[in-house]
């Protein structure tokens, strides 16, 4: 017998309340376009939960909200960002990234056909990095209550015996790395916006890096002090962050700051500084001097670190400014944004 | 960046430095007003004070028409946006600006006010035609540089009969603020100016030309620059500041002569005095009433005023008396000497002018600067 009598409308069909109702209909979209999307066998087994074996050692976990506006820009959508943002929040603290989780809450009206593309892109990204969505929820709301699909999700992974980076280990002459061009991913969202759409060719950064973190550590080992992925607020809040923790400044140079010409243009056309601005596939480390040749150079060889560069360093500072010498030749604060550049970027 | 990147170029830059450098008299002091937030966010975004010499300081002028909004202005607006009936579309940065008690729209908005932000007047025309039910009023705010587009969006209303559509007009003038800046009788309790020329907004000079500066330098012996925003702009216009003062004249220099003229933009000009008349007096946060530094809507276009419109009236909020804004804008004071600057009054809790928008003097020192204070502190 078939389990349902109808397929799912994938094409034209939408989501409404009774998708969310815990009925029939909202067990063939789970099954008909979230395990389509996301295939592996935890899902499989049709659990609330799902069990999974734990290895020796340290894990971590995280947690994150996804309410981009557009849902879809250029360079990724809503899924694959979710998927990128969470195994990089752990793959920051050297983690291996091993399961997620995502929660669905969907307005109703969203048509299936924009969901699936969504679901598959975040299969997608998933099996790119090696990690398995293996539990979720959906819900949905009434009309006007949530902006087309909001995805929250939590994540799990596996941190190497011996490794511990963390926001308050970077020391006084540490120097400063990023590991390329800052600024692309929110000029790719705000080229989409409404009314302010404008034609650039900037795709998002979006992407999984700790493949990329791995290498980094295979070069600079106990060396590497900390990494953050500079997210919303940009390289400027992340970098006021850790000064803040470590209990000291930062010196940057200007010139040494990768940003691509047309996030640089956009952002001279918007009144934006790309210091400020949102990256989902960038990352900040903070590395011991004695090792910052050697990481730079396994950086640069990774295709995520093509750009990568060295452009300050870490300063005893009571008052933990971030300072930069100007290309221009003077000198001034980065001090952490105030207020919204603009709002939903991630 | 192609036609930017020409007017940040370090070498010129540091070319222009040892030029002020070595013209500037050591036993001489230069203090010079940039009128414009726009010239402050250079000042500060580039460092350029660094590449000054000691006796060379730039006092940073009312900054921006954000920051020049009195408190009782954005009153007026969170009410009118409190209405039900009303849509109120509004330039991002105007959302934070602080009302008094610590009101704004932001907060408005998140009460249920229908406020939206814009990027362009063009923008609120759309929604008022999207939305012919509810009544849409543009926020209309800026110097004479954003007037005319202000005009033409009226002259759009009256050509697509839109009878849903409305301005809260709040354009004012930079000459009388910078004549009220040299005489207004506030100066009495400061004691005294201490300015000895201004750079003046070229973005301004290219509507209304270089012109109505001339009375600054004439009747107040002020030297006047007017120039662009680029850091090579800011450069040489302090500069020619320097060579005035020290050769004893006070004219009206143009700097920004690739886009500036001394008449400006008639047909713009044309069109702001076809639809607008002075006001009497607007009140400048920071700087009090200032004698006919103000538009509003002529008679003919009552239609299109929100104040006539809605019946609006004026509200006026004392600005916080230890707020040294006043003494600040007319170079006697800096921001760090201000009780406020950095304890109550910082860029995430405005309370003066200065610290509003990040164009501000004090916003901007507070952004960009302050890590000098720490330096000196620890020089002396």
């Amino acid at each position: 017998m078939k389990a349902y009598q109808r397929k799912l409308d994938i094409r034209n069909g939408c989501v409404d309340l009774s998708h969310g109702s815990g009925g029939r209909a909202m067990s063939q979209l789970i099954s008909g376009l979230f395990h389509e999307a996301f295939g592996n066998e935890w899902l499989a087994c049709g659990n609330d939960q799902s069990a999974f074996d734990v290895g020796a050692g340290r894990m971590v976990m995280t947690t994150d909200g996804y309410v981009v506006s557009p849902l879809f820009f250029p360079g990724g959508n809503i899924g694959s960002l979710a998927v990128h943002g969470t195994v990089n929040d752990i793959a920051m603290a050297g983690a291996r990234p091993l399961y997620l989780s995502a929660s669905f809450i969907i307005e109703e009206g969203f048509r299936f056909s924009d969901l699936k593309m969504i679901a598959d892109s975040m299969g997608e990204a998933a099996r790119a990095a090696g990690v398995y969505i293996i539990t979720g929820d959906t819900k949905v709301v009434e009309r006007g209550k949530a902006d087309g699909l909001f995805i929250s999700t939590a994540g799990v992974g596996v941190v190497p015996a011996g490794l511990d980076l963390s926001a308050g280990n970077a020391r006084v002459g540490d120097r400063v790395l990023i590991s390329g061009t800052l600024g692309d991913h929110g000029v790719a969202i705000m080229s989409k916006r409404q009314n302010l759409a404008f034609e650039t060719e900037i795709v998002s950064d979006s992407a999984s890096l700790h493949d990329f973190v791995a290498s980094m550590l295979a070069a600079g080992g106990k060396g590497i002090r900390l990494m953050r992925d500079p997210t919303r607020g940009g390289l400027a809040a992340t970098l006021n962050e850790i000064a803040q923790q470590s209990g000291l400044g930062f010196r940057l140079q200007e010139a040494a700051i990768p940003v691509k010409p047309g996030v640089a243009a956009a952002c001279e056309l918007l009144g934006l500084d790309p210091l400020y601005v949102a990256n989902e596939g960038k990352l900040a480390a903070i590395v011991a001097p004695e090792v910052a040749a050697a990481v730079l150079a396994a950086m640069r060889v990774h295709p995520l670190g093509r750009d990568a560069a060295e452009i300050g360093e870490a300063v005893a500072d009571d008052h933990h400014f971030v300072q930069m010498a100007t290309s221009f030749g003077g000198g001034r604060i980065v001090d952490w944004l105030s207020g919204e550049q603009l709002p939903r970027i991630c | 960046m192609k036609y930017a990147d020409e007017f940040r170029d370090k070498e010129i830059a540091l070319g222009l430095a040892k030029a002020i450098r070595s013209e500037a008299d050591p036993e001489q002091s230069y203090r010079f007003m940039e009128f414009c937030g726009g010239h402050t966010h250079a000042i500060s975004r580039y460092g350029l004070e660094d590449m000054l010499p000691k006796n060379v300081r730039m006092i940073h002028g009312p900054g921006c028409p954000v920051c020049v909004l009195p408190a009782g202005r954005i009153d007026m607006a969170i009410r009118l946006a409190e209405r039900p009936d009303v849509i109120l579309c509004v330039y991002g940065d105007l959302m934070r600006v602080p009302g008094s008690q610590g009101a704004s729209l932001l907060k408005a908005k998140a009460r249920g006010a229908d406020v939206r932000m814009v990027y362009s007047t063009i923008d609120a025309i759309r929604v008022a035609e999207e939305i012919p039910g509810r009544a849409v009023v543009f926020f209309a705010i800026g110097f004479e540089t954003t007037t005319p587009p202000t005009a033409v969006m009226i002259r759009l209303a009256e050509k697509k009969q839109l009878k849903n559509f409305s301005v809260f007009c709040n354009h004012v003038l930079t000459p009388p603020a910078m004549q009220n800046i040299l005489e207004s009788p506030d100066i009495r309790n400061i004691g005294r100016v201490e300015i000895d020329g201004f750079v003046g907004p070229a973005h301004v000079s290219t509507i209304i030309g270089t012109e109505p500066y001339e009375f600054i330098a004439e009747e107040f012996g002020k030297p006047v620059v007017i120039a662009g925003f680029e850091p090579l702009d800011m450069m040489q216009a302090i500069l020619m500041l320097v060579r005035q003062v020290n050769e004893h004249r006070h004219e009206v220099e143009n700097q920004y002569s690739r886009a500036a003229t001394r008449d400006g933009n008639l047909r713009a000009k044309e069109e702001v005095s076809d639809i607008f008349e002075l006001r009497d007096q607007f009140e400048w946060r920071g700087l009090g009433l200032v004698p006919y530094s103000g538009l509003k809507l002529k008679r003919a276009y009552a239609k299109y005023d929100a104040e006539v419109r809605f019946d609006m009236n004026e509200l006026r909020v004392a600005d916080n008396p230890a707020c040294e804004c006043g003494a600040i804008l007319r170079g006697v004071k800096k921001p760090v000497d201000c009780k406020l600057f950095g304890t109550v009054c910082t860029p995430e809790t405005p309370m003066g002018s200065c610290m509003v928008s990040s164009e501000g003097a004090c916003a901007a020192h507070w952004t960009y600067g302050r890590f000098r204070d720490h330096q000196q502190r620890r020089a002396s």
